[in-house]
């Protein structure tokens, strides 16, 4: 064996490239419950990948066919019906993978210096997979599939000047066709995959390089050696350490997962929905036009958003700036600590109402504007209805989390971090 | 750590009571039968479903031999349910052309495949009791759950007919106890004078079937086409179950390998 990796090495920096990336990788001892969702989201991209091939193997990508082929996977193709619903399934928890992990480095201030370009590259991973779910979303081609991507692609139509004709070039046709259909089938097993792809081995070369944050936010590059092994004094080896603990976590999620799959394929509407089992008909518009669940914080925004100037199109750059605000993180946060540990209430504050708000816009993005009812008609609301006003609110706190960061990552009374990790 | 996981149980328990603040719309109705597992009923539906929906209604994506499932003999299919069709690897597809349908129902009957999966159970069961005369409308027929749809009261000669019976009341609360009070399918409208109706079906004239008999057949009907939306629901829940003893055993042994590795380390 070690002849035949020596031969390869010469040849090959396999040896190389395993250690620096995993084998002989340092990290912190102190890895927590919330250092899980890295290597999950990264199962579960291999998952969907692996299903993915096997329902192209099957699906056509044909407005006429596309429905029909997937009730024929669900019935026909021998397991089809579990490749089907492990990609289904697949697809929300990846963002529920994605935002859990998204949330840790938040916690952690895993953003900070100097991982800037880590986090970085996976706010541009979280944008690469949204795109992807959002192609994805047509295949089926139900109704909701059909008027979803309707909506969004209208979204670019309310761009001043450029907008109708950006639409039409997105589409290929004046409406949501055809060839808009094969066109996305191209971006969802082709394009986006090898995007997301290049981006992950970015993301994993980038973290590697500076190393892994933890809950305390100690640099365990700065600490001093242990003289015994060589490694700084809270660094232990990713193999076997960090291997045999994923192995667990990957298993207590297949077991979430495979609840899912099993037992709540539809989770209720949310992973799929009912709507979505009418084939797509151009010429009836539903009553409600839901997007999934892992877009709705951001449709409820763009609901909220008043059209003003006679254009709608603030909306769309206000969602647009609350995704890509994310990137601005690295820069906006100037607190002394990084962790959540060692930081004061007014931090926590905002933290608390940047989730609360995040959570709550999601579920009302999920239903009817009207479901609150109305204000009465009196000075300032004159019967707006009462989700919409909430809608408004939790947007500027949304924002608030973000612009006010340079003021309040300051001003908050934080404790000193010390220079060892603590276990637990 | 602790406090996190409680603050956000808390963030998380704040949003569910405002999604809980949202109300349902003034349709109630009754719930279907519950009856999944019920071979005989399943196989009672099967044999309504081809004889009384299987003429304007296809189900295209469900084959003949997929029956099977429900503890029937190819020969039993083909000598007892198959009537459009001889082969018995067909989908449930029937004669009538998309145009003619347009042109006699305003809109083509849809396909029935995965209307359980649209729809659910309860509003399957409350649609095929929800019939009523209407002289206004152009089939002659309407419908509580669906109001102004094309479809008939097909079934109208089993169940008898039904007609509309409005109450009005003078606020809400008392007009649904007396929506509670009709054990069935009702509905509760405000009207322009801040009134309230309660609706609900009466029967009008008997048919050949009783009350009791026509909600059981009902209930057969929308358990098959429950079955028909996804045929492999039995099969998937009772590999779940094998899938997760499997993985709590994995999860035990992969929890131990961690703990041995890790004893070493402080």
């Amino acid at each position: 064996m070690s002849k035949f990796m020596t031969w390869v090495d010469e040849r090959f920096p396999l040896t190389a490239l395993w250690e620096s990336q995993w084998g002989k990788y340092v990290a912190p001892k102190n890895f927590n419950f919330w250092y899980f969702f890295g290597s999950l989201a990264a199962f579960v991209l291999v998952l969907q990948f692996v299903t993915g091939i096997w329902l192209a193997m099957d699906y056509k990508p044909d407005a006429a066919r596309a429905f029909g082929s997937v009730e024929y996977i669900m019935r026909d193709v021998q397991w089809g019906w579990l490749i089907r619903y492990l990609h289904s399934t697949g697809a929300s928890m990846f963002f529920v993978v994605v935002y859990l992990h998204m949330f840790r480095g938040l916690i952690y201030g895993s953003y900070r210096k100097p991982r800037e370009l880590t986090w970085l590259f996976g706010c541009v991973i979280y944008l690469a997979l949204m795109a992807e779910a959002f192609f994805g979303y047509l295949l089926p081609w139900g109704q909701m599939s059909y008027w979803g991507a309707q909506v969004i692609v209208n979204l670019f139509s309310t761009i001043p000047g450029i907008g109708e004709g950006l639409a039409v070039w997105i589409r290929g046709d004046y409406t949501i066709s055809d060839v808009t259909l094969n066109r996305f089938f191209a971006f969802h097993v082709a394009a986006l995959p090898l995007v997301l792809v290049a981006l992950v081995v970015m993301h994993l070369m980038a973290l590697h390089e500076t190393g892994s944050n933890n809950p305390d936010g100690v640099e365990i590059k700065k600490q001093p050696k242990d003289p015994k092994t060589g490694l700084p004094l809270d660094g232990i080896y990713s193999h076997p350490y960090y291997t045999v603990k994923d192995i667990v976590g990957v298993i207590g999620f297949l077991i979430v997962f495979s609840a899912i799959v099993f037992f709540l394929p539809n989770m209720g509407g949310f992973f799929l929905e009912s709507n979505n089992f009418i084939p797509a008909n151009p010429l009836k518009t539903p009553q409600e036009i839901a997007p999934v669940w892992y877009f709705t914080p951001y449709y409820a925004m763009l609901r909220a958003v008043p059209s003003f100037l006679e254009t709608q199109v603030w909306g769309v750059i206000v969602m647009a700036c609350a995704v890509l605000i994310f990137f601005a993180l690295p820069w906006l946060d100037r607190a002394p600590v990084k962790s959540i540990r060692y930081r004061g209430r007014l931090y926590k504050g905002f933290l608390i109402a940047f989730i609360f708000s995040f959570l709550l816009l999601g579920y009302l993005g999920t239903v009817p504007v009207t479901v609150w009812g109305q204000f009465a008609d009196v000075f300032p609301f004159h019967g707006a209805d009462r989700a919409t006003v909430v809608s408004r609110v939790l947007t500027v706190i949304y924002f608030a989390f973000f612009v006010l960061m340079p003021w309040y990552s300051v001003r908050d009374k934080t404790l000193p971090q010390p220079d060892r990790v603590r276990w637990k | 750590m602790r406090k996190l996981a409680l603050i956000a149980c808390a963030a998380l328990a704040l949003v569910g009571l405002a999604a809980n603040a949202a109300e349902e719309a003034g349709l109630r109705m009754a719930p279907a039968p519950d009856n999944r597992l019920d071979i005989a009923s399943l196989q009672r539906g099967a044999r309504d479903f081809v004889n009384y929906c299987l003429t304007c209604h296809t189900a295209k994506y469900m084959r003949y031999n997929r029956l099977t499932d429900l503890g029937l003999t190819p020969a039993q299919i083909k000598s007892s349910l198959m009537f459009a069709s001889d082969k018995i690897g067909d989908t449930m597809t029937v004669a009538m052309r998309e145009d003619d349908a347009k042109t006699w129902f305003g809109n083509p009957p849809p396909d029935l495949s995965v209307e359980a999966r649209v729809r659910g159970r309860d509003w399957l069961y409350n649609y095929l009791l929800g019939f009523y005369r209407d002289d206004k409308s152009a089939t002659g027929w309407n419908n509580l759950v669906f109001p102004n749809v094309g479809m008939p009261d097909v079934l109208w000669q089993l169940s008898g007919t039904g007609k509309r019976v409005e109450k009005e009341f003078d606020n809400e609360e008392s007009a649904e106890a007396a929506a509670i009070a009709v054990k069935g399918l009702a509905m509760v409208e405000p009207t322009k004078d801040h009134k309230y109706t309660m609706v609900s079906i009466a029967p009008d004239a008997p048919g050949t079937m009783t009350r009791a008999q026509y909600e059981a057949f009902v209930g057969d009907i929308v358990n098959y086409l429950d079955y028909m939306g996804e045929p492999i629901r039995d099969e998937r829940i009772h590999l779940g179950i094998i899938v997760l003893i499997f993985l709590g055993v994995l999860f035990a042994l992969a929890y131990a390998l961690k703990r041995d590795y890790w004893k070493a380390l402080h």
